[in-house]
């Protein structure tokens, strides 16, 4: 009896070391893993996070938009949908019909916010959503696996959602995917306004903007760079700081702390 | 008393069954397949073939995958707190609450799968995972959770699978199992006191991961900015939550094997007493809970807050909500407290009762807040499909079969635990006096 219980005893120790012995290897491994993983995912071809994030520039994109000259035409719509190839059912910037407290009724177009503290970005799990250093918040559509947590996430309601095989056309597939110029436009996945940072880079302005402009002659939407202090609408260059202390410039629910890369100028009262 | 001799009763549902559960298993098969069906179908059209929109993007999924973790509190945490503290008649229900656990994560862990747009890179949670999103919080604590409970289950299976193994030839498949669990198992001295003690090591370790389980999901929602989501309630809101449909669940349960299976010696109107006035305790927090949270969203009255609450009290989602409030928490908190309803019956209706109005809790948590307006819009409208009824029906029927079938592989009361409560000197403690069945 004794000896069984012994031998028991022996047997409990063995598998004790071992146990550990595995434990303390694999902890080891996966602490290795984790400290290591960027090169880790180089060595399989993956791309690391920080090169997603260069933009290449030194600009930090800003819009105006003059609530007061908005219309509602909805052309600033209809030009992103052209330029974008924007699937069935979405709306990258859409138009809103307010009616304020006072009875009056206005326009206000809402792009992606583009925030600095974006509420979208932090919530995604595996990072399909990130900030790039010009300040433009992107979707990597070869990531996202549509969990649609940041669409419950984003204050603005600012996302859409492809639920099925968007209605592609020519034109769009004959297109190669990049981040920035994200079509073909891909099933499952999230999509958003960028900013159009692919023409900001050609010094072109966003096609909302340029749309705006043609339809109205001198636009309600101005896009430009922070550190210069300017925007412009293709027509006229605002003073960016100045021209939001004059006219009561504001920014979308600032009171959430998201701290848009949007600013509107109220609407005529 | 022979160590290793077993209650007839309790290995008769392993030894004998009837054409009646083969055909009850054969109606959730085909249940589950239209599920499997629905999901193929899903599959290939996208998440199009669900009512989801862009407004309301997550819908009766994600209120199944919450639903089904709250359920999952049945068990481990009721008969890990009964444990600890030396509630000796939780004996013939530990078995079964810990089943429940184990089987309702496994279901529940599924549901947002179903719901990701692009399932074919699940793997990119692995690959990229960011420890900052909520989403991570919950696929790490459902694995711990996960783990813990089948340790938490299996461990106490060990001198049963050693009976069975030794006693009874109940073929190849559960012979198997019962040789992984007990093969080394003699039941000497020192390997009782060491079951004991990792027994009693568990049931502690597992009370703190299921809080946080709970908690966890619930910030996924409480995380963002949207109204009725953005509440510091909203953790203890879904841990009381959860072990509330969880008894709820356990007292079905102990209903049906009681009848089924000819129990009624194990499982006593005692049993249904104690965890119902349990139920009743937790009944009273809920309805607390949920008064301090839409009293201090209106009291405030914020815009947003007043659109929500107006949906849920006086629009679309009125007659859910209040047939939640009276029929699933009032009325069953008059059934058990009611000496007079406080029978098996009583207590087993509250049961159902309330757990119809747990999961239309977690509809009404997830689609009224979704649906109020962020910007000046239109409301959201959402009508789940027959795609997600269907799914829905899988995994509810999913559940009552693996349930099922997990009770004619192992015996769903403890055995080697219930005789040591009849040989244990002291009489077992109850909530209330024995009553007379």
């Amino acid at each position: 009896m004794a000896d069984s219980e012994q031998d028991e005893l022996a047997d409990i120790d063995a598998g004790r070391r071992r146990f550990l012995k595995v434990a303390t290897a694999g902890l080891a491994a996966g602490a290795l893993g984790v400290l290591f993983s960027d090169k880790i995912l180089e060595v399989f071809g993956a791309t690391p996070l920080d090169t997603r994030a260069v933009s290449g520039t030194d600009a930090q994109w800003v819009m105006l938009i003059d609530l007061a000259k908005c219309d509602g035409c909805g052309q600033c719509t209809a030009g992103c949908r052209d330029a974008h190839f924007v699937p069935q059912g979405q709306e990258w910037i859409t138009v809103f019909k307010v009616q304020d407290e006072l009875g009056a009724q206005y326009f206000l177009p809402r792009p992606c916010m583009q925030c600095e503290n974006a509420p979208c970005l932090k919530v995604c799990p595996v990072g399909a959503t990130f900030r790039r250093d010009d300040g433009v918040v992107f979707i990597d559509h070869n990531r996202c696996i549509g969990c649609r947590y940041c669409m419950a996430a984003c204050p603005y309601s600012a996302r859409s959602f492809n639920w099925g095989e968007p209605a592609h056309t020519p034109a769009e597939m004959a297109h190669a995917y990049s981040i920035e110029e994200p079509w073909p436009h891909r099933k499952g996945t999230v999509e958003k306004c960028m900013f159009c940072a692919h023409r900001a880079k050609e010094g072109k302005l966003p096609a909302c903007v340029a749309a705006c402009t043609k339809e109205m002659g001198n636009g309600a939407i101005y896009f430009g760079d922070l550190r210069e202090d300017a925007v412009s609408n293709g027509v006229e260059t605002l003073p960016l700081a100045e021209t939001l202390a004059k006219r009561g410039g504001f920014r979308f629910k600032s009171e959430l702390g998201t701290k848009p890369r949007v600013w509107y100028l109220p609407p005529r009262r | 008393m022979d160590e290793m001799e077993a209650d007839p009763v309790l290995v008769a549902p392993l030894r004998r069954t009837t054409w009646r559960f083969y055909v009850m298993c054969a109606g959730l098969l085909a249940v589950v397949a239209l599920g499997v069906y629905a999901y193929v179908t899903q599959l290939s059209g996208g998440l199009a073939v669900t009512g989801l929109n862009d407004t309301i993007s997550w819908g009766i999924y994600i209120s199944n995958f919450v639903f089904f973790i709250g359920i999952s509190h049945a068990g481990t945490l009721i008969s890990a707190i009964l444990r600890v503290t030396n509630a000796d008649w939780r004996r013939p229900i530990t078995r079964m609450a810990e089943s429940i656990t184990v089987i309702a994560i496994a279901i529940a862990a599924v549901f947002p799968l179903i719901d990701l747009g692009r399932p074919d890179r699940l793997l990119n949670v692995f690959a990229y995972g960011r420890l900052q999103s909520a989403i991570l919080w919950d696929f790490l604590s459902i694995a711990t959770y996960l783990t813990g409970s089948i340790l938490y289950l299996s461990l106490p299976m060990i001198p049963d699978a050693a009976i069975l193994r030794a006693k009874h030839s109940l073929g190849r498949f559960r012979n198997f199992l019962y040789n992984l669990l007990a093969k080394r198992w003699t039941g000497s001295r020192r390997q009782k006191m060491g079951l004991e003690k990792a027994i009693g090591i568990m049931a502690i370790v597992i009370i703190p991961v299921a809080v946080s389980v709970h908690t966890v999901v619930s910030w996924i929602f409480g995380m963002t900015l949207r109204v009725g989501w953005h509440t510091a309630i909203y953790g203890p809101y879904f841990v009381v939550g959860a072990i509330f449909s969880g008894i709820a669940t356990l007292l079905i349960a102990m209903a049906v094997f009681r009848r089924v299976y000819h129990l009624e010696k194990y499982i006593t109107v005692k049993h249904f007493r104690n965890l119902g006035l349990l139920l009743l305790a937790l009944d009273i927090v809920i309805i607390y809970f949920t008064l301090s949270e839409y009293l201090t969203a209106a009291y405030g009255a914020e815009e947003q807050d007043v659109a929500w609450l107006n949906a849920l009290w006086t629009g679309p989602f009125s007659l859910l909500f209040w047939s939640m409030v009276v029929g699933g928490f009032v009325v069953p908190a008059f059934l058990l407290s009611w000496r007079r309803t406080r029978t098996i019956g009583g207590i087993v209706a509250a049961a159902i009762l309330i757990d119809v109005a747990m999961w239309v809790e977690r509809f009404l948590i997830v689609v009224p807040s979704m649906a109020t307006p962020q910007v000046p819009f239109d409301w959201g409208v959402y009508q789940p499909t027959w795609v997600e009824w269907s799914i829905t029906a899988a995994s509810f029927a999913a559940f009552a079969l693996l349930y099922a079938v997990f009770s004619k592989v192992f015996p769903i009361v403890s055995m080697w635990e219930v005789r040591e409560e009849s040989q244990a000197p002291a009489p077992a403690p109850s909530v209330e006096g024995e009553v007379p069945a």
